[in-house]
């Protein structure tokens, strides 16, 4: 009896996984978002591609987190699996993973010219051209119109007005009875969100990018000390404590809950703060985040998405040609209307549909082309490692445990080590 | 039993006639053939899993610790090279390299050893007043029994996001309650602070694994002979006293197995800490360490040799931990 | 005090309601312990199917009580074919992985416990030795492994890498029960010329159903639970089990954490288990004491 239904069972795994082996092999399988929303653009897109090329997609769900996802990336990749034909890497994964990816420059047909030229020097590794911009990312400064218009404030220009406005609003409104007001919430956690906050901290100071792009190292430095002191000032007073361990999530929990004035966020928290439910609808605005000084920048570090080909893909060409028809300005207009998502052609920040539904694309148009790379092309492999260096030294700093000063001079120790032959000092 | 029947027969073998010491013989033999037919099942029976095991923990084991004697990288797997002990230690211009010479390696041993010390230790400790409670007869003990497993049959990964959210500095519900008492005057950052976090993950970690203490406990004394208890009843002796003098002697073979299961179990601790930390270094243990090595860092090498260091560690310490308890065990005898 | 008592008929009787008032304060101590037991070990749970029936804002403001009664979580959960998917795949794999350690785990037990060779200690102390590796030391080594099997995204590439922590655990405890078997039973199968696998099956085994229906939950339980291999060796959604598939849900976007409809999902997840465990208190109880005690 027993054993009949697990003979059963045994022949029935085996006959779907055969017939899922059948589909597989007239099928594109490409690993785009997680499930919701982005999920469904994504669907919606390679269906279009399937009708005009009459092949199959596959989509895979991929971990949320990005570590996690790049480690089952990794796996895959490294075990020269053909599971996955099209990879959604980060912007800081081309050096890390180029070995296991295809040259698309063949497939091109010249239309990278169309897209940031950031993007695609941060996507050529050695000459190799091996994933398209999808979507890009910057951070932004979100604040709280009504706020600054009842305290007869002005947008902050400097991170030193951002402190000042922030401790007033907070003072006055919690006196006023609203006790979990805070100044200002952004990432803290010691992740890779902290090192795009933290160079946005030091770059709008003019403190360099960590690792210049020739690969020097440049982070002890007056600019960077005085950055991260500032920094380390808001935590307690304008910034909850609990923010050292926020990622991007936790600060928009608090920021969509009415708690706080500013907010440092990616532009996804844009249309979720405009929801119909949310608390304060209408009442945010979003702008550039602050300079340093009079003489700094306006700092928002580049993030975002690429679509890559994997080279152990059984259909490298119709892989590519996938690509080719995600990353293309039709595509790129239509997720940028529909999902809010910020194309990485130049072109459609002045197209008039996709102003109209995210007005913000154009008036912070420089940020995001200007955005401020990671050093993750200059150390390839070893990016994460100075990442993650990076990060703790910020951290540490952060949470009262060593000083800028310190911390920076121990973290150019630490750097120089891992650079020793791993990249051109 | 073969030598035992044999040393029989040449004990008392010049008593015996022919007869006899020939059918003693032919016994031997058909208990010896029974004996090897017997062991040749046994390792029949045993292949399986001697197969399996050799499979998905021998081969991966092996392999882990042949790459932490070479410079792999997860960018390309296929070539690499054998570098000798250098991801453990090396030295060079006067700097020393490795996992050895890693500050960070050493934080994450001491912050599991000091993870694995006090949670076993408040487990063993709240696992058996529960259990002595447990113990009591009273109305509805079935159902209290049952909804104190409830917190073990939770999977971890949802435990540590239910916690993670419960423990939220802003709308967590713990800051609320502690509040509300007036314990703490503001809300503490209970996963953000380097301090708080490890002992955020031993809270939770109490909570999962007490009902775990508390049933091996409850077992064990659930099997304990009531005359023991009737007759210190009898002679006056104070209920505390019995406790330690009668109770916790008897137990104690029970408890030793229970904490040495945990304390593996604590030593090789991930999911809690990797979902419910910043997993900065001031929280890691020597398996995050280990994973960022081996993941975020693609440094196969460093990470095999990690990976490597904590097997052998946890090794050592049931080893130590084993023999102890034997020797422990064999002087109470 | 016995003897002031007996002195004085007042104070007999005053020493008669302190004494009761004792065994009452007692018992309200006794009481409010097991509360506090029940409370501490129940309240994450209550917490989180409080929270899955919330919405939208409210999910940021603590209650203690169910204000609202919103089912919407639920239904995007159940809706989610992908999810429901998962729940099928989590029982077919956790079953799987019942039968096989159980199966495999009591020949070994019965060679282990029941039959003296050389080289028994050795296997013991290797099986033992299992269940310390660390997940992360083996995780790569498994993947290749997996893959060379061709077992990869399948579930009985999960069936298989589970039986790391599953087997271990089943060969022990049912090792141990099976030494507590009475010798005479199978002597009597041995002289009527039975095999050993006849021993095992006809004679050994009606006895050992206690034991496995124990170890049966517990490995049901564990493989229920995990989450590391499920992640690394399965890719599409319809191969994925139900923690995985908890951890991949997601808002509308790349950051965007809904809480609401992961505590449904939690919640979801969890039932089947409590009842599982409500159902077989009993039962665990008595196998994990067999298991400890003479382990």
């Amino acid at each position: 009896m027993k054993l009949k239904a697990l003979s059963q069972v045994a022949s029935l795994a085996v006959f779907s996984s055969l017939s899922i082996s059948q589909v597989q092999a007239a099928t594109i399988t490409i690993s785009c978002g997680a499930v919701g929303a982005e999920f469904e653009l994504c669907q919606e897109g390679t269906k279009a591609w399937s009708k005009k090329s009459g092949h199959e997609v596959q989509l895979v769900s991929t971990p949320n987190s990005s570590t996690e996802r790049l480690s089952l990336y990794q796996q895959i990749l490294s075990a020269g699996a053909k599971d996955i034909d099209v990879f959604q890497i980060d912007v800081v994964w081309p050096g890390m993973l180029q070995n296991h990816l295809l040259d698309l420059k063949p497939y091109t047909n010249g239309n990278e010219e169309q897209h940031f030229p950031s993007l695609i020097k941060n996507n050529t590794v050695e000459g190799r051209l091996v994933a398209m911009p999808w979507f890009t990312d910057a951070g932004v400064l979100y604040y709280r119109k009504d706020l600054l218009e009842k305290y007869n404030q002005e947008i902050p220009i400097t991170w030193s007005q951002l402190t000042e406005v922030a401790t007033r609003i907070q003072a006055s409104e919690r006196a006023a009875g609203q006790e979990k007001m805070w100044g200002f919430v952004w990432q803290g956690r010691a992740y890779e969100g902290l090192t795009c906050d933290a160079l946005e901290w030091i770059y709008s100071h003019n403190g360099g990018t960590i690792i210049s792009a020739t690969g020097k190292i440049d982070i002890y430095n007056e600019q960077s000390v005085q950055a991260l002191n500032t920094a380390r000032d808001w935590v307690g007073s304008i910034s909850p404590k609990g923010v050292l361990n926020y990622a991007e999530e936790e600060a928009r929990g608090v920021f969509q809950g009415g708690n706080a004035v500013f907010m440092r966020n990616w532009p996804y928290a844009w249309s979720l703060a405009q929801a119909d439910n949310s608390l304060i609808k209408d009442k945010v605005g979003v702008t550039a985040l602050p300079k340093g000084s009079s003489d700094g920048n306006h700092a928002g570090t580049l993030g975002g998405w690429q679509l890559a080909v994997s080279k152990y893909s059984a259909h490298a060409d119709l892989a590519a040609d996938l690509v080719m028809y995600l990353t293309s300005y039709t595509e790129q207009k239509r997720r940028a209307i529909k999902g809010s998502y910020n194309p990485t052609i130049d072109a459609l920040y002045k197209d008039e549909e996709v102003l109209a539904k995210a007005p913000f694309f154009g008036d912070l148009y420089s940020s995001f082309v200007n955005g401020v790379p990671r050093p993750s092309t200059v150390t390839g492999k070893h990016y994460s490692r100075v990442s993650s260096a990076f990060f703790n030294a910020t951290h540490n700093v952060l949470s009262g445990k060593a000083s800028a000063k310190k911390a920076l001079k121990k973290l150019e120790k630490k750097l120089k080590r891992i650079g020793k032959g791993a990249w051109t000092l | 039993m073969p030598e035992y029947s044999l040393s029989n027969q040449s004990e008392d073998g010049a008593m015996n006639d022919e007869d006899g010491s020939m059918s003693n013989i032919a016994a031997v033999a058909h208990h010896n053939r029974l004996t090897r037919q017997r062991i040749r099942s046994a390792w029949l029976f045993l292949a399986p899993i001697l197969v399996l095991l050799a499979l998905v923990a021998g081969w991966p084991l092996l392999r882990t610790i042949w790459f932490s004697f070479t410079d792999a990288s997860f960018a390309d797997l296929t070539v690499y090279s054998f570098i000798g002990f250098e991801n453990y230690l090396s030295y060079e211009d006067g700097e020393w390299y490795g996992v050895l010479a890693d500050q960070e390696w050493w934080g994450s041993v001491w912050n599991t050893l000091f993870f694995t010390v006090v949670s076993v230790s408040a487990e063993l400790v709240l696992g058996t007043i529960v259990a002595l409670t447990l113990n009591a007869k009273f109305p509805g003990r079935g159902l209290v029994r049952a909804a104190i497993l409830i917190p073990w049959a939770i999977p971890t990964i949802v435990s540590a996001k239910m916690w993670g959210w419960m423990l939220h500095d802003q709308f967590g519900i713990l800051n609320h309650m502690l509040q509300g008492i007036g314990l703490i005057s503001e809300p503490l950052a209970w996963t953000a602070n380097a301090d708080l976090a490890l002992w955020a993950v031993i809270m939770v970690d109490i909570w999962k694994t007490t009902p775990f203490m508390a049933l091996l406990i409850l077992a064990s004394l659930q099997m304990l002979p009531s005359d023991c208890y009737e007759a210190a009843k009898v002679d006056g002796i104070h209920p505390v006293r019995v406790f330690f003098k009668v109770t916790v002697p008897l137990i104690m073979p029970a408890v030793m197995v229970a904490v040495t299961f945990r304390a593996l179990d604590a030593l090789r601790v991930f999911d809690l800490i990797y979902v419910l930390t910043s997993n900065s270094a001031e929280t890691m243990s020597m398996s995050v360490y280990a994973r960022q090595q081996l993941v975020s860092f693609q440094d196969v090498g460093m990470g095999s040799a990690a990976s490597t260091l904590l097997f052998f560690m946890i090794a050592l310490i049931t080893i130590g931990y084993l023999c102890l308890g034997r020797r422990q065990m064999a002087g109470d005898n | 005090m016995t003897r002031s008592a007996l002195r004085n008929p007042h104070r007999r009787y005053s020493f008669l309601s302190t004494r009761i008032l004792k065994k009452r304060a007692l018992q309200a101590g006794f009481l409010l312990l097991i509360s506090a037991i029940v409370l501490f070990s129940v309240f994450p749970f209550y917490y989180a199917i409080l929270t899955s029936l919330k919405s939208g804002p409210g999910l940021f403001e603590v209650s203690y009580w169910i204000e609202s009664f919103d089912l919407g979580n639920y239904q995007a959960v159940v809706s989610r074919d992908s999810f429901v998917q998962s729940l099928f795949n989590s029982v077919l794999v956790s079953t799987l992985v019942v039968a096989v350690s159980l199966l495999f785990g009591l020949t070994a037990a019965y060679a282990l416990g029941r039959i003296h060779f050389r080289g028994r200690g050795a296997v013991l102390i290797i099986v033992l030795s299992v269940s310390m590796f660390p997940q992360v030391a083996v995780l790569s080594g498994l993947f290749e492994v997996i893959r060379t099997l061709n077992l990869y995204n399948n579930p009985f590439g999960l069936v298989f890498s589970y039986t790391i922590f599953t087997l271990p655990f089943t060969v022990w405890v049912l090792t141990t029960f099976m030494k507590q078997l009475p010798k005479e039973l199978e002597e009597a199968a041995i002289v009527d010329g039975a095999t050993p696998w006849i021993t095992l099956t006809k004679v050994m085994m009606p006895l050992m159903w206690p034991a496995m229906a124990t170890t049966g939950l517990l490995a049901f339980i564990a493989a229920w639970n995990e989450f590391l291999f499920a992640l690394t060796f399965t890719l599409t959604d319809a191969q994925r089990t139900v923690p995985v598939a908890i951890a991949l849900i997601s808002g509308n976007s790349q950051y965007e954490l809904p809480w609401g409809i992961i505590m449904a999902a939690s919640v979801i997840v969890t039932v089947p288990l409590v009842l599982l465990v409500l159902a077989f208190q009993r039962r665990i109880v008595s196998g994990l004491t067999a298991g400890a005690v003479k382990g």
